[in-house]
């Protein structure tokens, strides 16, 4: 067999390496060249080897390419293999794809800075953990990936590294994703251990066999998988760390922040069906965890002036709905919303950036406004992303987002708890995002006189990724057409194979499990269409049409309006019971307990030792009258000791 | 007979004693250039050794059994096991490394601290290679000489309240080892009716449970300080904080080793009923020692004592990973032992570095550096996301292994010692942030030059070996399967013989709750 994949993530790897080693001494052309011709590359290669996977028969849907041993530890052999199936094959596309467009854009946003090497080097690291990731064959080199892409988001977000909350931003990221690894390593020892295993290939085979459906074991071990995704997916309760990564350059938001990495944990939640479908209470709590996140985030979403916070805000909310669609078993679902959400999410990020840029650094939506006059291209296209997010009919976000609203109503697993969150949700996603537009490109130019002077549209290096995603985000849901609307939903059919955990019953499985007709399914479809149409009108109504009523609105609930703005404060409280406890019982620890207590023990000993040497030390005084009355006093003794006894 | 290469290897640092006492005190360049040039021909000799090792082969090899002093049934008797090679090869790695970033750093009594290094490397490797109890207590102690006079001559302002403890407390634990020998040396004659030190016969001679728990608490009273297993620990960040660099980088680099490789030769195959024993306490201890050093770790204000904290917190890990008395566990541990070798030792240089440029090892005198020393900055970063275990790194071979292994055996102190990990990214990034990142807020940090080649040269090999290790670490672990498996046999193999109920003892060899195994003392 010829081996390519190994190609996939060698190509950004060399390009690290590369503007790694030489850094500094190459010029900007040839660093974004190898930058951006390495992520390329790869993509080349994955729309390749996607050809040669869809060439082959449905069922044997899966290359595999072993390269070497990695640890070998009595029976626990780990190796560096790869593995291309659907699944591993839409993520490599999305991951190279929106990657290769991001870098492109980044050469011309980084274009002045002067760590622009250094950035691109990062970027490509970052690309090639990516892949690692969604590439790899078993769970401790996907943990691999999962680590690095972390460290890569560590550094992106830090990269200006001047800045105090630049690098707090960053040092905060790491860890949050930490706790979440600690719960993944946990998690893949359960498995190890029953399985004794870590390719996916026989855990999916074997873990129906040794873990009993429901069972402690395996709940316990989709538990900690889940703790694991929602620090690397910033879900409840470890999301604290996404709104502050946007201190990083914004196409790194793009790409790792909105559009890829953050989408792990749904990735990995849905490589691991098998597994969670064997844990029930573990999916129930996966989409209350997710539902819950996206109500939280869109709410917090609703009130923030600062434009990337908003999305990254929405990111977390998006990734909520991804984990409610793994939470009712509609994993493809949850992998569908993440390919259209990178698709606007990505394009809705670099088009702020274009804002940014254009306003020469200012993210506060309340110094902006009216700039769609100045700039056409970032205009439309962000205008076509926030219909995406919003899902209206027509494009990619209407299909993946109505689909996960359906599942989480008609699935086995779902509710209609959970569908109601969940359409409430999509109601707030499109307010608050034309809210975004309206504060962004609609009504007075409130830019002080001198950016206003300077308003320009990007460059085309710029524009022209924007263009390619404006085009993906609109056409990019018609993959999964909807059975009801006439289509196959070839997504779906094409993620089959991957999801063995879920059980599949032909075409009509998802209606006629769940005893839903089809009417439903319309009704629901253009109820919540409606809906959203009302929420937008709302949005207009209140940032363009009559402005004044909103401070009039806010003024009122100034109380609430000041909880969701301080974004209810979760930070201030992980502060107060974490952190600070933290480091004053470590101060303790240092202070008293090594200090004074085993030190003082072992110098007291000391001491003690000295000061009887000092006493002892005084018989030897060397006055023959003292000597001699102890030598007398000892005859005596012993004389009266032998007379009496 | 000629010269074995084990011989040669261990002695040949005391060739260039010789050479040196010869050169006048006055030619620096002279005393320099002999110190590397031993060490350098050191590191072949050991590479020549490393590749003649065969991989494969159980048991001890280029072993030599000599008598030395007859009398007293005292051999000359070394051979090397897969875990001992490496651990030799590591000191022999940090012992150039050592000599050479010294070339600045030391500038008063350069004869003698050159010669005390060289001295140092004979009693390491020494002890790595015996056989004979008595002559592994010989190169114990030499050992502690040279250290002394490290840290006590070229040491920093409490140099002597610093290497006064150390000596102290490395005293009291071997006294005791002392003590534990000669009872192990008279038994063996009641056994045998042979007096002999030999640790490869003694393997074979069985213990009563009474005498076992006694000896273990002996010999492993000695290795804990050395480690040091908590609470034990607290002349370890005062050697660390007033050695010099190279004392730190072969304090921690090899020097704590002699602690956890003690447990390993000479406690567990020896042992077995004791260890399985106190396997509870020890590795609650390990414990206690990842996330207290972790803890005090991160509000260290000295960077040198930070890195001297995060020890306690990784050799916790390597005694953890040991007690869990399995396969992954054990080669865990070992990996872990080289790793916290490398990694600790490229920070002590690091430190060492930057100490030279600015006399000062306060975090807070520092920040901005990546600005004025990206070079310095890439390396200090990289060395520091070994430290904490980062994937590709070798960091996160041994932590993996040591927590599955653990995880086996039981659960719960796997999930603690998991939090080790966390906290570990907290004080390294913590540092690092405050270190090389921010704004440059203290001018003398503007124009520091970054590194030189010399500086480039000795951490170079160290993060080879850092990637190496974690990419491809599958050369290590075959030379060091057998020897593990070795050790896990005899602990078996011995238990058969003595314990009345083999079959809970297998049990729990294959891992399962240590408070299951309960132990009935024989010969009563």
């Amino acid at each position: 067999m010829n081996q390519t994949l190994f190609l996939i993530p060698l190509f950004p790897l060399i390009g690290f390496l590369l503007n790694g080693l030489f850094l500094g001494r190459l010029n900007k052309k040839l660093i974004s060249l190898i930058a951006c011709g390495s992520v390329g590359l790869s993509f080349i290669v994955g729309l390749k080897m996607f050809f040669q996977l869809i060439s082959l028969p449905e069922n044997t849907r899966a290359i595999e390419e072993i390269l070497f041993t990695w640890i070998p530890s009595g029976e626990f052999v780990v190796s560096f293999g790869y593995l291309f199936d659907p699944l591993s094959a839409i993520m490599v596309l999305v991951v190279s794809g929106v990657g290769f467009l991001i870098h492109v854009y980044s050469v011309g946003y980084m274009h002045d800075d002067p760590g622009y090497g250094r950035y691109f080097t990062y970027l490509n690291l970052f690309i090639f953990a990516m892949l690692t990731l969604v590439l790899a064959n078993n769970y401790l080199l996907m943990f691999v990936g999962w680590e690095g892409v972390g460290l890569c988001s560590y550094l992106l977000i830090g990269f200006w590294f001047e800045k105090k909350s630049a690098s707090d931003a960053g040092k905060k990221a790491f860890i949050v994703n930490r706790i979440g690894d600690f719960g993944f390593i946990l998690g893949l020892f359960i498995i190890f251990w029953n399985v004794r295993s870590l390719d996916y290939n026989e855990v999916f085979v074997r873990a129906p066999e040794v873990f009993a459906l429901g069972g402690g074991l395996i709940t316990a071990a989709t538990l900690l998988l889940f703790l694991g995704a929602t620090g690397k997916s910033a879900q409840i309760p470890l999301y604290v760390w996404l709104p502050d990564a946007m201190e990083g350059p914004t196409p790194v938001s793009a790409l790792i922040h909105a559009a890829t990495m953050v989408t792990a944990g749904v990735y990995m939640i849905a490589r691991s069906n098998v597994l969670f479908m064997l844990a029930p209470s573990t999916m129930t709590v996966v989409a209350i965890v997710g539902i819950a996140t996206a109500l939280l985030a869109a709410t917090i979403a609703l009130a923030q002036n600062d434009i990337k916070r908003v999305l990254a805000y929405s990111t977390i909310s998006q990734l909520g709905y991804m984990f409610t669609a793994c939470g009712v078993a509609a994993f493809a679902a949850g992998i569908f919303h993440l390919m259209t959400h990178a698709f606007f999410k990505a394009l809705l990020f670099l088009g702020s950036g274009s804002v940014i840029h254009a306003l020469a650094g200012q993210q506060d939506m309340r110094y902006m406004g009216g700039l769609k006059r100045h700039m056409k291209t970032t205009y439309v296209t962000f205008f076509i992303a926030t219909l995406a997010i919003a899902g209206i009919p027509g494009l990619s976000g209407f299909f993946s987002k109505d689909e996960i609203l359906w599942k989480a109503f008609s699935s086995n697993q779902g509710s209609i708890w959970i569908w109601l969150v969940a359409l409430f949700t999509a109601l707030m996603t499109a307010f608050y995002m034309f809210r975004l537009v309206f504060l962004t490109f609609y009504g007075q130019e409130r830019m002080d006189h001198h950016t206003k002077e300077h308003l320009h549209e990007s460059p085309k290096m710029m524009t022209v990724p924007l263009s390619i995603l404006a085009v993906l985000s609109i056409i990019g849901g018609y993959v999964g057409i909807p059975h009801i609307l006439g289509g196959g939903n070839q997504f779906e059919k094409f993620l089959e194979p991957v999801m063995k955990g879920v059980h599949h019953g032909g075409e009509e499985h998802a209606l006629a499990s769940s005893g839903h007709s089809a009417g439903t399914e319309l009704t629901l479809m253009f109820g919540s269409v409606a809906l959203i149409l009302v929420s937008i009108y709302l949005s207009y109504y209140l940032y363009v049409k009559n402005v004044a009523l909103v401070g009039r609105l806010r003024n009122s609930v100034s109380g609430i309006h000041k909880i969701i703005y301080g974004k209810f404060f979760i930070d201030e409280l992980y502060n107060a019971i974490i952190i600070r406890p933290l480091v004053g019982g470590s101060l303790f620890l240092w202070k008293i307990v090594d200090v004074v207590l085993i030190d003082g023990v072992l110098n007291g000993l000391a001491i003690l030792i000295g000061d009887v040497s000092l006493g002892a030390r005084k018989m030897q005084s060397g006055q023959l009258r003292r000597y001699a009355t102890v030598f007398l006093a000892g005859v005596v003794i012993i004389i009266g000791y032998f007379a009496l006894r | 007979m000629g010269l074995d290469i084990l011989t040669l290897v261990t002695f040949f640092p005391l060739l260039g004693i010789i050479l040196l006492l010869f050169v006048p005190k006055t030619q620096v360049g002279s005393i320099r250039a002999i110190a590397i040039i031993i060490a350098f021909i050191t590191l072949l000799l050991s590479f020549v050794m490393y590749s003649l090792f065969d991989p494969f082969a159980n048991g001890m090899q280029f072993e030599i059994n000599i008598p030395w002093i007859t009398a007293f049934g005292i051999n000359y008797h070394v051979g090397i096991d897969g875990i001992s090679l490496l651990l030799i090869m590591l000191t022999t790695i940090l012992s150039l490394i050592a000599i050479i970033s010294s070339w600045s750093a030391i500038t008063t009594g350069i004869k003698g601290y050159y010669i005390s290094l060289l001295l140092l490397e004979t009693g390491m490797i020494g002890v790595f290679v015996a056989l004979d109890l008595f002559l592994f207590y010989v190169f114990w102690e030499a050992m502690l000489i040279p250290m002394y006079f490290l840290i006590g001559v070229w040491g920093g302002p409490r140099k002597i309240y610093a290497a006064i403890k150390f000596v102290l407390f490395t005293m009291f634990g071997s006294l005791l080892m002392l003590v534990a020998l000669l009872y192990l040396y008279f038994m063996y004659h009641s056994y045998s009716g042979e007096y002999s030190f030999d640790l490869l016969k003694m393997y074979q001679m069985p213990i009563p449970m009474g005498a076992q728990t006694y000896l273990f608490m002996a010999f492993a009273l000695a290795f804990a300080i050395k480690v040091p297993i908590w609470p034990f620990h607290t002349w370890l960040p005062d050697a660390h904080v007033e050695a010099p660099t190279a004392g730190s980088v072969i304090l921690a680099g090899v020097l704590l080793k002699m602690g956890t490789y003690g447990f390993v030769r000479i406690c567990l195959p020896l042992f077995p009923q004791a260890t399985l024993e106190f396997v509870p306490l020890i590795s609650i201890l390990a414990i206690i020692g990842i996330i207290y050093g972790a803890l005090v770790s991160m509000v260290q204000r000295d960077v040198k004592s930070l890195i001297a904290f995060s020890s306690v917190s990784h050799l916790g890990f390597v005694m953890l990973g040991m007690m869990a008395l399995n396969v992954q566990g054990l080669e865990g541990s070992v990996i872990q032992m080289i790793n916290h070798g490398i990694s600790t030792g490229a920070l002590f240089l690091l430190v060492g570095m930057i100490y030279e440029r600015r006399h000062t090892r306060m975090i807070a005198d520092f920040g901005g550096l990546s600005k004025s020393m990206p070079v310095f900055s890439t390396f200090f970063m990289i060395v520091a996301l070994s430290s904490i275990g980062l994937p590709l790194t070798n960091g996160f071979v041994g932590e993996f292994l040591i927590l599955l292994g653990t995880f086996k055996a039981n659960t719960l102190y796997a999930v603690l010692a998991s939090i080790g990990v966390i906290l570990a990214a907290c004080y390294m990034l913590w540092m690092l942030q405050r270190v090389i990142f921010g704004k440059i807020t203290n001018v003398a940090n503007e124009n520091l030059h970054d590194l030189s080649g010399r500086e480039k040269l000795v951490l170079i090999p160290l993060i080879i070996l850092i990637f190496w290790i974690g990419i491809y670490p599958k050369p290590f672990f075959i030379r060091m399967e057998p020897a593990v498996k070795n050790i896990l046999h005899l602990m078996q193999k011995s238990g058969k013989e003595k314990a009345q109920n083999f079959e809970e003892l297998k049990f729990y060899m294959d891992g399962s709750k240590a408070s299951e195994y309960t132990f009935k003392p024989d010969g009563e």
